[in-house]
């Protein structure tokens, strides 16, 4: 057996794209919407991950009696402050008083949470958006009126209050993030169950893949809704549990095209290669199959994404969705249907989800067109 | 001489992929007088199907362009004809048929609708006035009972019967010159002999031309009356057949001719041991039918087969397509079930399960037909060739699998250093030194060999071939050489069992069998192949 010269020994430094990832990737950018969509998509993302620190009621960092406090993230009894409570208000007059006396604060540009209630409306919930009011009226219910020193920007409600004096601006940013989270959850968790189902089903095909598409046709007749007032009427909603049922649902969605891939890739040649070089089932799969099922796969994810995400929303809207008083973009388009006469509600509710679906369609054809290997750009 | 019917002048074919622009065709010209027969020759990405397709500007424009050149037919430049003019002549007056009869024919419609569609383009006949012309062509073609199969769809027909539709198709509107790229490659040798002698024919009878492309120097030596070679992309030598076989001035040429398999199997040794043996193979697959799936009839894909392989020999296994010859090297290979005793170095393994058959593997080794489709496109050469070591020498360190793998690449013939690359940067040949190397880094004692040469061009093939014997003498191989190429199981089989419907028809060593065969249907097969000649027996496939 000859010795490995030196030179050889070494893989050559791989480029951290294949050259076929590369092509997609370029294709990918030629898209301007798609990409653009991505890039505008992913920074609302990463901003409504960090909506604590945008629309919160307690400040970012406060400084009193020489000590820094952080109370977004840490939890003060009142008792630090002089007061009683085992949660700290800090909106309340006496709490920001008295920091302000020994120190000061940062706020986050809005200084309400998804359900903190403002005390200060100058009307009956729901309250109009502060632009629609000159400053005589929006500062009407502080003591001091216009001159009041809390009668600031920071204390207006940018988009309006829901009918429990709520703050839309906050809530839908925290709705925002929860519907995206869950339909990442969802989609990459009934991801994983499909194409595995799929994967199962095409590859061993014969009276296993017969067996489970039957099962899958009787399974995906259910009819959500009827399972969903079933269980919620058994189990308190909340976001996992509603997460699991959904997955019930969902996985079945990426049968079809990965059962299609495996069937069609299982009779390749270098499949039967690795076969009659006898290496086991499991591993074909994953190494010589799984590739080609995963384009077919990701191609459809940013679909499946905007599909949980509409689901979730009309979930919350018919009141089966989450928890009462939970941030949901449902529950608001739920109150905008209630509340005709203020339709701040229902058009935050609109836009917030046209926006997000229409960037998440826009993705998902760019990296569909990505991944067209017949599909050909100037 | 008479003035020549086409012409084509200094033709240039240019791809564009993004930025990168490609010469495929580089300044090409040829001529072809009324009645002849030219023939273009080269290798596969050598520009010749392209060169035929401009005639028609048949290339997917605009990633296609032509830089330079003009096609002259009938005083006309073809190349800047408009559409419309130009779709006067495309069926017309120059017609195509092209390789696959089985992708050329639009499934969804019957034949007479076919045929009929193009009379009703270029002669506006149609319906009841055009089917005795539909008939007379199809009887033309050499198709029996052309009343019946006016009604037929292209399912119901064979390889070689749609290739006849096709050639009917072709001639519907009498045409001037006729384009056939590589119109018998996807055939069977006793079809091909059949199709040419039909093409030869309706020449003679038509006074047409015929520009033919092709690979196969036997159809070009036996058929055309001149030659041009191409290759990449030019045209390297031109002439009447004869001048260049007799003397090839070019040393592509040269080579080319030369490229035809040769060398000599390993000898007959009876004292070798055993290592494949098979008695009464049979594979049938049931045709169910009913509501119950009832067993009502069985396809008797391999039908009793014995055979008998010892070590350093090769049995080469011959027949044409759907005789059921890959069937049996699936068998023997135990990669689908069969009956009859299978014995593998002194085991039984016909009643082994796939588990029992794992330890064996790494001595049984199968190599496959397709090179671009039996390695896998998202691994390097060096993880193909190691997947099998790491099922069944799991002890070996990273470090001592990578010299196993450099060590089969170089008993294949090819740089260590490639094994970091992927398929995709290899051409044909070296792909299946790949695959070749993937067997052979587990030293096996038995390799079947699934049509390994007749993906690849004849310069390429005659290297395969000598590669396969110079692994077998050096390491005591036994080889089931599957093959419907007659010629090179002739340079590597000692023995051969020729089948037919999944029976033997003619078993022996082989010298004696391509001396003299006794079967009437194997003397048909040689015939075909060899000497390309179409011998009318009973029962050949049409």
């Amino acid at each position: 057996m000859a010795a490995v010269p030196e030179h050889l020994a070494k893989p050559p430094k791989k480029p951290f794209l294949t050259p076929i990832n590369r092509r997609r990737l370029e294709n990918f950018k030629a898209n301007r919407r798609g990409y653009w969509s991505f890039w505008i998509f992913m920074v609302l993302f990463v901003l409504s991950l960090f909506a604590e620190l945008i629309a919160n009621d307690r400040p970012i960092i406060a400084s009193y009696k020489g000590e820094i406090l952080f109370p977004v993230v840490v939890n003060y009894p009142e008792e630090k402050f002089g007061g009683f409570l085992a949660v700290t208000d800090y909106r309340s007059n006496f709490v920001s008083d008295e920091i302000n006396a020994h120190g000061w604060m940062i706020w986050p540009p809005i200084r309400y949470s998804y359900s903190t209630v403002n005390s200060d409306i100058p009307q009956s919930a729901p309250t109009p958006p502060f632009w629609l009011m000159d400053k005589q009226q929006r500062c009407k219910a502080y003591p001091k009126g216009a001159d009041d020193p809390n009668c600031i920007i920071g204390n207006m409600n940018w988009l309006g209050t829901d009918d429990q004096a709520r703050d839309v601006a906050a809530r839908m940013i925290y709705g925002f993030r929860i519907s995206v989270l869950f339909g990442l959850a969802l989609t990459l968790v009934s991801a994983v169950i499909g194409v595995t189902a799929g994967a199962i089903q095409g590859y061993f095909g014969g009276r296993t893949d017969l067996l489970m598409q039957r099962f899958i046709e009787i399974w995906s007749s259910i009819p959500l809704l009827y399972i969903l007032l079933i269980i919620a009427s058994l189990l308190p909603p909340g976001f996992f549990v509603l997460l699991g049922i959904m997955m019930l649902f969902t996985w079945v969605h990426f049968v079809g095209i990965v059962r299609a891939e495996f069937l069609r890739a299982r009779n390749f040649e270098y499949v039967n290669a690795a076969r009659a070089l006898g290496v086991g089932n499991w591993t074909i799969m994953r190494r010589h199959l799984l590739p080609n099922a995963m384009v077919a796969t990701l191609t459809f994810l940013p679909f499946i994404l905007s599909g949980s995400i509409t689901t979730l929303t009309s979930l919350d809207f018919l009141g089966l969705g989450m928890p009462p008083g939970s941030p949901s973009l449902g529950e608001l388009i739920a109150q905008g249907k209630r509340n005709l006469q203020a339709p701040w509600l229902g058009l935050t509710a609109f836009f917030t989800m046209a926006i997000m679906l229409s960037l998440l369609i826009f993705i998902g054809e760019a990296v569909r067109d990505a991944f067209d290997p017949r599909k050909t750009f100037k | 001489m008479t003035a020549p019917l086409l012409s084509v002048r200094d033709l240039s074919v240019a791809f564009h992929q993004g930025d990168r622009q490609s010469l495929a065709v580089d300044h090409v010209s040829f001529d072809i007088a009324p009645g002849e027969i030219l023939a273009l020759v080269g290798e596969s990405g050598s520009g010749k199907s392209v060169s035929a397709a401009s005639i028609l500007r048949l290339l997917p424009y605009p990633a296609a362009s032509h830089p330079s050149g003009e096609i002259l037919f009938d005083g006309k430049d073809l190349l800047r004809l408009s559409e419309p003019a130009l779709r006067a002549v495309r069926g017309n007056d120059i017609t195509m048929i092209f390789q696959e009869p089985m992708t050329s024919l639009n499934p969804l419609h019957t034949i007479e609708r076919q045929i009929g569609e193009i009379l009703e383009l270029h002669q506006s006949m149609s319906g009841d006035a055009a089917r005795p012309r539909i008939l007379d062509l199809l009887r033309q073609v050499g198709i029996r009972d052309p009343e019946k199969r006016l009604r037929a769809f292209p399912h119901e027909l064979s390889g070689g019967q749609r290739q006849r539709v096709m050639i009917a198709m072709a001639l519907a509107n009498r045409p001037k010159l006729l384009i056939a790229d590589e119109p018998t490659t996807a055939l069977d040798v006793t079809v091909q002999a059949q199709i040419l002698a039909l093409l030869a024919g309706l020449k003679r009878e038509h006074g047409m031309s015929m520009l033919f492309i092709t690979h196969d120097l036997g159809i070009v030596r036996k058929f055309a009356d001149r030659v041009c070679v191409m290759t990449g992309g030019k045209i390297v030598e031109a002439g009447p057949v004869e001048t260049i076989f007799a003397d090839p001035q070019h040393g592509y040429t040269k080579k080319l001719l030369a490229s035809e398999p040769r060398g000599v199997p390993p000898a007959t040794d009876a004292a070798k041991p055993i290592v494949m043996e098979g008695q009464d193979i049979r594979v049938w697959f049931p045709i169910k039918a009913g509501f119950l799936r009832r067993v009502v009839d069985q396809v008797k894909a391999v039908d009793g087969v014995d055979l008998t392989l010892r070590a350093g020999q090769t049995l080469g296994v011959v027949g044409e397509s759907g005789s059921g010859k890959t069937t049996l090297g699936l068998a023997l290979a135990r990669l689908i079930s069969s009956k009859g005793r299978i014995g593998f170095i002194g085991q039984n393994i016909d009643g082994y399960s796939f588990k029992q058959m794992r330890p064996l593997r790494d001595r049984l080794q199968v190599v496959f037909q397709d090179p671009f489709g039996a390695l896998s496109p998202r691994m390097s050469v060096g993880d193909i060739i190691a997947e099998g070591l790491k099922v069944h020498e799991r002890a070996l360190s990273a470090e001592e699998r990578d010299s196993r793998v450099c060590w089969a690449l170089d008993e294949v013939g090819l740089d260590a250093a490639t094994r970091w690359r992927y398929p995709h940067e290899f051409s044909g040949g070296q792909r299946q030194r790949i695959a070749i190397a993937r067997a052979m880094v587990l030293k096996p004692r038995f390799v079947m060999l699934d049509e390994p040469t007749s993906a690849l061009d004849m310069t390429v093939q005659a290297q395969v071939v000598d590669l396969l014997r110079d692994l077998q003498s050096r390491h005591d191989l036994a080889y089931l050489f599957i093959s419907h190429d007659l010629k090179v199981v002739r340079a590597l089989a000692n023995d051969i069992i020729v089948m037919r419907s999944g029976k033997v028809v003619e078993q022996g060593p082989a010298q004696e069998v391509f001396a003299a065969p006794k079967q009437d249907y194997t003397k048909a097969l040689l015939a075909a192949a060899f000497d390309i000649k179409a011998m009318n027996i009973g029962g050949v496939s049409q």
